[in-house]
């Protein structure tokens, strides 16, 4: 099982997207809100080189955005 | 060869192919993404049927109504060209793959418009946005500059001026927003509303650091230090594919009739990317089943 930590803001319809692909995909992953949580914003940010949500971090593979293709690929759907 | 290929997976793309689906005609839909720029709204509350929907929600939906019909879907590609042979269509898609038809839709939408200044493609991402209401977040305490003068320039303040630092407003023109909208962000205290200023350049470090900016009356040279630029400077159609073929207005969309027509045999289009006034979910829609209901006449009319 891949450990998947999510990057949103609650307000971010992509970062909703990627959270529902993940959730029909019937795939677990820790939903970090960057909007309130600091450390977990500074994280994102570093970790992705970009200021733009949503971010995932899959295994330590890194994608910004809805990335559907990429996603299937990484979790292998 | 198809009897249909939809171009675009918004509202009115998705429309178009369960009305195309359930007349039976052989049905292609080309998408980039599913949803276009409803993926970008969060609140829906005047979609008929919900009192409140959430953008992606409410395409999840569409998208399962249309995948209940046997219709082939190919999204991920973008379409470059539509050209007409003889009797027929090709479409061509940026990756290089060719389908024929015998009549499309193009419902391709419309796009955040750029501001083509140096250093807005490289710093996208990285200071620039065009997603206020998903970025907005991610620059609490910091300063930054809205571009734009209309309504979603200013909402967009309206929500950066409860986390940012200081919100610049810097517009080309008066502002354009509603009243009320406007009343809402005026007295903040964190916000300087900058008019009749045109962005010159952005530049930073790895991140965004400063944009340069300059009154157009005056010609008068600012530079502002600012941590995210979000551009809000309205839309542009995704018209490229037949601007060779149909005739588009002055603002890039495809002219149309009341029944979707384009003026070449066999072209229909529909939604955010045409003429048609007003832009709204429920429109688009309306327009998708028009196009579809007159492109299956159209198909049927050719015989064979």
């Amino acid at each position: 099982m891949a450990n998947i930590t999510v990057y949103s803001t609650p307000t971010c319809p992509w970062c909703k997207k990627v959270k529902m692909f993940l959730d029909t995909n019937k795939v677990a992953y820790k939903d970090l809100n960057v909007a309130s949580d600091v450390a977990a914003r500074k994280e994102m940010v570093k970790k992705s080189g970009q200021m733009g949500v949503p971010v995932l971090d899959i295994d330590g593979h890194i994608v910004i955005g809805y990335d559907e293709p990429k996603l299937k690929e990484l979790l292998k759907i | 060869m198809y009897d249909l290929i939809i171009i675009g997976g918004g509202p009115a793309g998705l429309t178009a192919a369960v009305y195309a689906a359930r007349k039976l005609i052989k049905t292609l839909l080309i998408s980039q993404d599913l949803g276009g720029q409803v993926n970008e709204t969060l609140r829906i509350e005047n979609y008929m049927g919900y009192q409140f929907v959430e953008g992606p929600e409410l395409i999840e939906k569409f998208n399962k109504q249309v995948t209940q019909y046997p219709l082939e879907q190919k999204v991920g590609s973008k379409v470059s060209s539509v050209s007409r042979l003889d009797c027929h269509f090709e479409v061509k898609t940026e990756s290089g793959e060719t389908f024929q038809s015998k009549a499309v839709i193009l419902a391709t939408g419309k796009r955040s418009r750029s501001l083509n200044v140096p250093g807005e493609a490289e710093y996208r991402g990285k200071g620039v946005s065009y997603c206020a209401i998903c970025d907005a977040p991610v620059f609490t305490g910091m300063k930054v500059a809205v571009i734009g003068g209309g309504n979603s320039a200013l909402e967009a303040s309206y929500d950066l001026i409860k986390m940012a630092e200081h919100v610049y407003i810097v517009s080309l023109t008066p502002l354009t927003g509603d009243p009320i909208t406007i009343n809402r962000i005026k007295d903040a205290r964190n916000l300087t509303i900058l008019l009749e200023h045109q962005v010159e350049k952005i530049e930073g470090d790895k991140f965004v650091e400063a944009v340069h900016i300059k009154n157009i009356k005056t010609g008068e040279r600012k530079r502002l230090e600012v941590a995210g630029i979000f551009v809000e400077i309205g839309l542009v159609p995704n018209s490229e594919p037949v601007k060779e073929i149909a005739a588009l207005n002055q603002w890039g969309e495809v002219k149309v009739s009341t029944t979707c027509e384009t003026g070449v045999p066999g072209l229909f289009a529909a939604g955010d990317v045409t003429d048609t006034p007003e832009k709204q979910i429920v429109i688009a829609a309306g327009e998708g089943a028009k196009a579809a209901l007159q492109a299956d006449r159209y198909i049927r009319n050719l015989g064979g």
